[in-house]
């Protein structure tokens, strides 16, 4: 019999529908690699389901929070069922961009200036003070997004203060906390990692050039709107340079089988941590297996080698 | 250094180049992906307008089904012709002679629900740029059609009576004014969606005469003219003249918006072509589905059912008003719906609902933005909110939930600034999710 794959997806965040895309096709993928796979929603069959018939191994991949914030992690780690992907305290610390940000920036990877304040902070302060004081420390133009969340939903590049107090409501309407951060021009790229035993491997860079200028929810998940290269249109040191920027963020953070890091290289070819996804999207139109066509290795033997490193673990 | 190598990109669709101009608006948008949310149990969803079709009697019509396959499965089952089931569309006319319609079978085409007929009807009058007037909101999902038919569409000003009649014809005035062909005017003159409000006769009379005399096809979408809750049925545009007036009628909110079954009345040379056009584009709408509807207007007491859907109705508009009435901040005001399935409800100056939809999905409580009525950008203050789906507990619930977002978001722009709350979202909702669901 095969081994039973449960991958998990959906939940109740803004990325409900991306995780669930993600999770058929990932599921689709595991059947075609010789497993036994099938997608269930957090809700509240799901402990039941999962303790009644634990399968061999879970596959996590519900996208915002509860999905990487680490507390399904933490309920997966209770009931002794194993999983793909990094453990509740590693996800906990990557899915908060600035602490992310902070550990990365740590280990010597450039990673742009920020700062996340909750709303009470300018409430109490006074807004207009605390952006103008914010805006003076960093400098314009600067991207505003919610601290915890993915999907660039939320995210807006401000380019003139006047455009500050909208962008950060926008960003509100996501999260308690709102990360503000220099906004670093230049070639976007995105690089994942994978781990099946043999230490954290970078896959090729992909580029993203949206036809709008900005990787939006809309450029992400509307095919023909962004125009992707993988490997990135960027000399070879440099690829070389944010690969291994890619596999550090991935060692610092403590993660564990697989990780997207989100990088931005600018006109000195400086490479620029931005933040890591302990969950990559894995639709027709998101990164990571655009990544996985351009490597080596084949979609079902790197979903294969994960849930194998999975199972080994528990 | 390593020169790059040439490498060739993708944009994950080899037809991106090929798609027509009107499919450039069809794209992934945050506001949907919210709306996969608001399906799930735990949301409180006052965003759809789905019937709550529960309350039909289903054993009985699982026997009428399964009868109507016994007896006439090979016809059922098989194709009928464009026009639509001759029984049921002389049935459709007993049906719209309530609404004051008197009608000829022969001037009735069955459509894939009244969203079928009002894209037949577009297209067989709209070439693209051709100008369609309508309310101020308006029903998201005609946007949708005009926009596909790449009309441009202009806001006429609405009152406490519906549509207004000079502001129409000024309107009318504007746009041929600016050298563009106005084409039709949609209306939904009862229990109107979004707004709930409903024409009286006055003003019918003179929107039709404002019609006339510009020339200009009237479109009167009607799907809930029996659901008022006083029991009376308003007398119909349609019924005052047969031939500047297309009539829309459905079976989605008074028998299953599942069976997909509508229709339109249209003068003679009108129904002809929507007959082709329907044709060309499903051949015939489904026999199996018009077949059920027959049997469940011959054989059930679908009037009575109606009025039970009334009293349904009217016990959770006033669960939705009595909460509001509690509930929601100073400054917040709402339509009072005499019908229907919605109440427009405006909020307290410098709130954007489309801004603030984030926060009420994670708070478990959806509704639709006031954005999505309108083409340009209007109604960032407004939200319509739909009564007809969840119980009446679930609707106080809800309004409790949305009432504790409406504060916090004021708190939001309070700290922020008036003005701070205006969504960088575009003018208009393509993103604006599927009107109907639950």
């Amino acid at each position: 019999m095969n081994d039973r794959v449960v991958v998990i997806a959906g939940g109740l965040s803004p990325e409900r529908d991306v995780s669930l895309r993600s999770g058929r096709r990932v599921a689709e993928d595991l059947k075609n690699a010789g497993f036994d796979a099938q997608v269930k929603d957090i809700d509240a069959n799901l402990l039941a389901d999962l303790l009644a018939d634990p399968p061999t191994c879970a596959f996590p991949l519900v996208h915002g929070v509860a999905g990487e914030d680490g507390s399904l992690q933490e309920v997966l780690q209770a009931i002794n069922v194993p999983f793909v992907g990094s453990d509740a305290h590693s996800c906990r610390r990557s899915f908060d961009k600035a602490i992310a940000g902070s550990l990365v920036a740590a280990a010597g990877i450039s990673v742009p200036n920020s700062i996340a304040l909750p709303q009470a902070m300018f409430r109490d302060l006074g807004a207009g003070g605390l952006l103008e004081a914010i805006t003076e420390k960093i400098g314009l133009p600067l991207i505003i997004k919610p601290n915890r969340g993915g999907s660039a939903l939320g995210v807006t590049v401000v380019r003139d203060a006047a455009e500050l107090p909208a962008a950060m409501v926008g960003a509100f309407a996501y999260g308690e906390v709102v990360l503000i951060q220099r906004y670093i021009t230049g070639t976007e790229i995105a690089i994942g990692v994978f781990d099946t035993g043999e230490g954290p491997t970078a896959l090729p860079a992909t580029e993203i050039v949206p036809d709008s200028g900005l990787y939006d929810y809309t450029a992400r998940y509307t095919a023909g709107t962004t125009e992707f290269f993988t490997p990135a249109r960027l000399p070879d040191n440099v690829l070389e340079a944010a690969a291994e920027t890619a596999v550090t963020a991935h060692r610092v953070l403590e993660l564990r089988d697989w990780s997207r890091s989100d990088l931005v290289v600018d006109a000195d070819s400086r490479v620029w941590f931005l933040e890591v996804n302990v969950a990559p999207g894995m639709t027709e139109t998101s990164l990571y297996p655009q990544e996985v066509s351009a490597s080596e290795v084949t979609i079902g033997e790197l979903l294969a080698g994960l849930v194998k490193r999975a199972v080994a673990r528990a | 250094m390593t020169q790059p190598a040439m490498n060739p990109g993708s944009r994950l669709d080899p037809w991106v180049a090929s798609y027509a101009a009107r499919a450039q608006g069809m794209t992934a948008s945050a506001i949907r992906a919210l709306f996969s949310v608001a399906s799930r149990p735990e949301v409180v969803s006052l965003a759809g307008g789905a019937p709550f079709v529960s309350a039909l009697p289903l054993d009985e019509f699982a026997d009428m089904t399964a009868q109507l396959i016994r007896d006439r499965g090979p016809t059922a089952l098989q194709y009928c012709t464009g026009q639509g089931d001759e029984k049921l569309r002389e049935q459709i006319c007993g049906v719209m002679e309530l609404s004051g319609i008197h009608a000829h079978p022969d001037d009735v085409v069955i459509t894939t629900g009244s969203q079928m007929a009002l894209d037949l009807t577009v297209r067989v009058f709209c070439n693209p740029g051709d100008v369609v007037l309508v309310e101020s909101p308006s029903y998201v999902g005609a946007l949708g059609v005009f926009a596909s038919y790449q009309c441009e569409v202009v806001h006429v000003p609405t009152d406490s009576e519906g549509l207004n009649p000079a502001g129409l014809s000024e309107a009318i005035d504007r746009v041929r004014a600016e050298g563009k062909t106005p084409k039709l005017i949609y209306t939904v003159p009862t229990y109107h969606n979004p707004l709930g409000i409903t024409q009286p006769p006055q003003r019918r009379a003179e929107i039709l005469q404002v019609a006339k005399s510009a020339g200009l096809l009237l479109l009167e979408d009607d799907p809930y003219c029996l659901l008022g809750f006083d029991g009376e049925v308003p007398r119909a545009i349609r019924a005052d003249d047969a031939d500047a007036v297309v009539y829309l009628g459905s079976f989605s909110k008074t028998i299953a918006a599942g069976l997909r079954v509508g229709w339109a009345l249209a003068p003679h040379g009108v129904r002809e072509k929507l007959v082709l056009a329907s044709e060309a584009s499903v051949l015939c709408p489904s026999n199996f589905s018009q077949l059920t509807v027959s049997e469940y207007l011959a054989t059930q007491p679908w009037q009575e059912q109606i009025k039970g859907f009334r009293a349904l109705y009217l016990e959770r508009r006033d669960a939705l008003l009595e909460s509001m009435e509690q509930l929601m901040p100073p400054g917040t005001t709402w339509t009072v719906p005499e019908g229907g399935f919605f109440s427009w409800v405006t909020l307290p100056e410098g709130l954007d609902t489309t801004a603030m939809l984030p926060r009420a999905v994670a708070g478990l409580v959806a509704y639709v933005p006031g954005t999505g009525f309108y083409v340009d950008g209007q109604g960032r203050d407004a939200m319509r909110l739909s009564y007809c789906f969840p119980e009446p507990d679930r609707i106080r619930e809800g309004v409790r939930r949305l009432s504790g977002i409406i504060e916090t978001e004021l708190d939001l722009v309070s700290t922020f600034g008036p003005g701070a709350n205006i969504a960088p979202h575009s003018k208009r909702g393509p993103n604006t999710p599927s009107p109907e669901l639950p």
